[in-house]
């Protein structure tokens, strides 16, 4: 028989992180599997950033265990590459004195790879632009086609639908939905998360208080009361 | 006419080292003002080499290597542990590392001024009777020329380029893009002290001559030229330093010599007063 890899995906074990006296994470447990789309969804200061920081090796866990597809991730951030992990930044992240094309080569330097993903993410058209000169959605498309050009495992998405507008969320969701890597979604916007994601992780001042499929979140009352109640 | 090709030769050494400057300011926030010392010190090196051997070339050849050495170890043995809280820790650091090499070079090959062997030579050529440019004012144009092509090439053609201009704006971006900062923070650091190096070894057959301290009125020529091109633009370091070259050039001609340095403070603070970013800089976005 040949070896099978493991493919448990992305599993994070009692989780907690401390700054100083300020607990922004405790007892967090997340199993993120081979091709499901994994929300977390929480008020701000919940701790979603810290969470996707404790993944990327931005921010060292003060407790608690990570394993990437049954392997210890002791993740720092220039090595998520080689593991296959890659990330979108709340702020799109591109480099404003790089091109289109350069900000994706930087990370993958097959060209053509890179051009046909930006053809993927619609922003093939944009890539001889620098960043400033184009709308907010299309900056958000190509920051997503650097983080999918290193054809990646796990992909962190954080909050890919701020700014956007409704016809482009829609579209955003669309394209989600056709990954076949794992995804790990942090978003405020609701209706693409409960659109995309497979389970959801609700967050409230660094603690979970509930975890289910959408259909479950919805209905959940600690997560009305936590979140989706002070939303409305 | 030969004040204008004897301050482009001039110029075209500001704006090598310029552009060394320029390098490691892009990438690290730090005016690296060990940059006359580490040339000077890879320029002993060069030249004992050439005396041993007999081959200027080989010199010249141990001079650009050791400068790629030193700028690397430098960055990976000292630079690199530097707090970057404050800017001026680095410009402190960088100033005791002139004191160390300085104090090393007079400790090993005394302070007297050597005479340093020119490939070429300085005659200048003359036509209709007016002295223009010399055989080794042309290896200068061309070694500088040689090497702002070949670092054009690599930042706009190469992906090492690409990588080093992105760990440069966004260090913490281009880790998760797989980029190996550290590593390209050590390249630039070499190759910045490499193009310092092949500074040193243009200017010093000149008038200046081998002396740990010979570098010193290079380097506030040569960051004037930076600071008035622009310490973020490469091609305004080049462009500032050709714009220093000649002034001092002019100035020393129908002044006098005395005068120039005097002319370069003037330059400087014009610019400053006018236009901080330096006169090839793209206008910086201001928040309201």
């Amino acid at each position: 028989m040949p070896h099978q890899p493991p493919s448990d995906g992305l599993i994070l074990h009692d989780i907690s992180v401390r700054f100083g006296g300020l607990t922004a994470l405790e007892g967090v447990s997340l199993r993120v599997p081979p091709g499901r789309t994994v929300g977390v969804i929480g008020p701000n200061g919940a701790g979603k950033t810290t969470l996707f920081n404790v993944v990327c090796g931005f921010v060292a866990p003060t407790s608690g265990q990570l394993t990437l597809d049954g392997r210890p991730l002791r993740p720092r951030p220039h090595q998520l590459k080689k593991r296959g992990i890659a990330r979108t930044l709340q702020g799109v992240g591109l480099f404003p004195s790089l091109t289109v094309l350069e900000n994706v080569l930087v990370g993958e330097s097959d060209r053509d790879r890179a051009e046909a993903t930006l053809e993927r993410c619609g922003a093939a058209s944009y890539r001889d632009e620098k960043p400033a000169a184009l709308p907010y959605a299309i900056r958000k498309r190509v920051a997503l086609a650097r983080a999918l050009v290193t054809d990646p495992r796990l992909l962190l998405l954080d909050e890919p639908a701020g700014g956007l507008g409704v016809q482009e969320i829609e579209e955003l969701g669309e394209l989600i939905t056709g990954l076949s890597c794992s995804v790990l979604l942090v978003e405020h916007h609701m209706d693409l998360v409960m659109t995309v994601c497979d389970e959801i992780l609700v967050l409230d001042f660094g603690k979970p208080v509930a975890h289910g499929t959408p259909d479950e979140i919805r209905t959940d009352e600690a997560v009305a009361d936590a979140y989706l109640g002070a939303a409305a | 006419m030969f004040l204008t090709f004897d301050g482009l030769s001039r110029g075209a050494v500001y704006a090598a080292f310029a552009l060394a400057l320029v390098l490691i300011w892009r990438a690290t926030r730090i005016v690296n003002f060990a940059q006359g010392a580490m040339a000077v010190a890879t320029a002993y090196a060069g030249f004992e080499v050439s005396a041993a051997t007999g081959s200027y070339w080989l010199g010249f050849a141990v001079a650009i290597a050791a400068g790629l050495i030193l700028g690397a170890v430098t960055e990976r043995v000292v630079m690199r542990f530097v707090d970057h809280s404050s800017p001026l820790n680095g410009v402190v650091v960088a100033l005791g590392l002139v004191l160390v090499i300085q104090g090393g070079l007079g400790m090993i090959f005394g302070s007297e001024f050597r005479p340093a062997e020119a490939p070429f030579s300085r005659d200048a050529f003359t036509v209709g009777g007016v002295a223009l440019l010399s055989r080794f004012d042309l290896f200068v144009f061309a070694a500088v020329g040689i090497v702002v092509v070949l670092l054009a090439l690599l930042f706009t053609r190469t992906h090492t380029g690409l990588r080093m201009r992105a760990a440069a704006f966004a260090p913490d971006v281009s880790r998760l893009l797989g980029v190996n900062v550290s590593g390209m923070l050590t390249l630039g650091w070499a190759l910045a002290a490499a193009v310092g190096s092949l500074a040193g070894m243009l200017v010093l057959p000149t008038e200046l001559g081998l002396h740990p301290n010979a570098m010193d009125i290079v380097f506030v020529s040569s960051f004037t030229a930076a600071v008035v091109g622009g310490l973020d633009s490469a091609i305004g370091s080049v462009l500032g330093g050709l714009i220093v070259g000649l002034l001092l050039s002019y100035v020393s001609g129908y002044l006098g010599a005395t005068v120039a340095p005097i002319a370069v403070l003037i330059l400087l603070v014009v610019v400053l007063l006018g236009r901080p970013g330096g006169l090839f800089s793209r206008s910086a976005a201001r928040t309201v």
